[in-house]
């Protein structure tokens, strides 16, 4: 059986918009789990394929991690310390509410 | 007739200045890349149209873009840089071991005759080579691996690879230098190298004259003269007559020997020029006074150039990568400071105006002599 697949709805730092060469939020294709969720892994890996400009500039290429200065926000909450594996809000997965990944406010 | 490109990197952004063989009157574009820092840009000695720019960021890493255009169009290529094998680790500022992390790449350094090879030196130190216009980048790990690695330490500025040297006469020779380690030699393409620092004293090392350690910070060749080296050091002025096998003072007269660039005269090997800094701590001219040395000697006696320079209330300073000579009669010699100044001289450091003032903190300067 195919698996069903949603439409997640990122909104990216201005930054890595202008490398990507989108403008707004983007629309990223999600296999979704058996179980009908979705995970940071699953939304980064989806960007990562759909815009190879930005592998490397959200995560580290090898370990796999968040960039320092960067979080991970959906449905007014802070996800950038869940495990990355971790379901996120049902309202991500259905497209209702964008997965925002934002640049932290640090000097520069 | 022939003009010149200056590739000027920045604190956020790089821009780009073109003038004809005159060298009077500019036009810049940029900001490339508004936003990031551009630690360096340069252009491919074989093929000038093909540039390639370190961009980085402490949000988003490293990206390094490369352009077939002369800079009216980029692409971004590849962005892994992964060391070779198990990292292992280097001395910390405190002595203790510790890992071996990527943090940005600092030079990059086309081959003279393959617009698709460059290497590129990053922190923390290592040197990486691309054969395939930089879409992917393979570690030459037999420098950080040799027998002196464990030993190296940062400097002030981090544990970078900053200056890659490539001998126009010898094929396999080059030539890397590190903050704070030192400089090192390979003559079999990057296989093995020597610590080449018999010389160097630098009073603030437990032993002054330590194989490594000392913080080198930038040195110049000309390729008519591969086997002479100059160097500025992070105090003294330094020359070398073998290829780095030994190295000789040659401060001379200059008013602080402290200092960050070092450059040679396109046509006279033996002219080279440097900045003088304060101090260490004191990262400005001396009395506020904006003044390129040049030396016709090959050291030792020097002149001020300050004609066209400010000579009042100037505290700037002038970065490690951001002097340049191009290769017109005469030579032109171009320099940015942290003001965001980027100065020009069309008559070898004779007098000197301002291509921009009002840049962000310049990182890079370099030059392209067009047909």
């Amino acid at each position: 059986m195919p698996a069903i697949k949603s439409i997640i709805r990122v909104e990216l730092p201005a930054h890595l918009r202008t490398l990507a060469g989108v403008s707004g939020e983007v629309a990223v294709n999600v296999p979704l789990s058996l179980e009908g969720t979705v995970t940071q892994r699953m939304i980064l890996d989806a960007i990562e394929h759909a815009y190879p400009v930005l592998r490397g500039t959200i995560r580290d290429h090898v370990t796999q991690q968040r960039r320092p200065f960067l979080r991970f926000y959906a449905c007014s909450q802070d996800w950038s310390h869940e495990l990355p594996d971790a379901p996120l809000p049902g309202a991500v997965a259905s497209g209702a509410e964008p997965f925002l990944i934002i640049g932290a406010i640090a000097g520069g | 007739m022939s003009g010149v490109r200056v590739l000027v990197g920045t604190h956020k952004g790089a821009f780009i200045m073109t003038s004809d063989g005159k060298r009077e009157k500019w036009d810049v574009s940029g900001p490339h890349f508004g936003g990031w820092e551009i630690y360096h840009v340069k252009g491919s000695p074989a093929d000038p149209n093909r540039l390639y720019a370190s961009q980085s960021s402490g949000w988003f890493g490293q990206v390094i873009q490369r352009s077939s255009d002369g800079g009216k169009t980029w692409e971004a290529v590849g962005n892994k840089f992964v060391y070779d094998g198990v990292p292992g680790t280097h001395q910390w500022y405190d002595g203790t071991p510790h890992p071996w992390e990527f943090k940005r790449v600092w030079h990059l350094e086309p081959s003279l005759t393959d617009p698709d090879t460059v290497y590129s030196g990053i922190e923390d130190a290592a040197l990486f080579k691309t054969t395939d216009g930089g879409q992917n980048w393979q570690e030459l790990s037999g420098l950080r691996s040799s027998e002196t690695g464990p030993r190296w330490s940062p400097g002030a500025g981090g544990m970078c690879l900053h200056t890659i040297l490539l001998d126009p006469s010898h094929a396999g020779r080059m030539f890397v230098a590190i903050s704070a380690a030192g400089t090192f030699r390979t003559d079999d393409g990057g296989k093995t190298w020597k610590t080449i620092t018999k010389g160097l004293h630098s009073k603030y090392l437990p032993d002054p004259t330590a194989e490594v350690g000392h913080c080198v910070h930038r040195i110049a060749m000309h390729k008519s003269r591969p086997d002479v080296l100059f160097m500025q050091k992070h105090w003294d002025v330094m020359r070398s007559d073998n290829a780095g096998d030994s190295w000789q003072k040659i401060s001379g007269n200059l008013p602080t020997d402290f200092g960050f660039v070092i450059d040679v005269h396109a046509h006279e090997p033996e002219t080279i020029y440097v900045v003088p800094i304060k101090t260490d701590s004191e990262h400005y001219p001396p009395d506020g006074k904006l003044r390129v040395y040049r030396s016709r000697t090959g050291g030792n006696e020097w002149e001020a150039l300050s004609k066209g320079l400010p000579q009042s209330n100037c505290y700037v300073n002038v970065l490690r990568d951001a002097m340049a000579i191009d290769s017109l009669d005469k030579c032109g010699v171009y320099f940015g400071t942290t003001g965001g100044q980027v100065y020009a001289s069309a008559d070898a450091g004779d007098t000197w105006n301002a291509i921009a003032r009002d840049l962000p903190a310049v990182y890079s300067v370099e030059v392209q002599t067009l047909p």
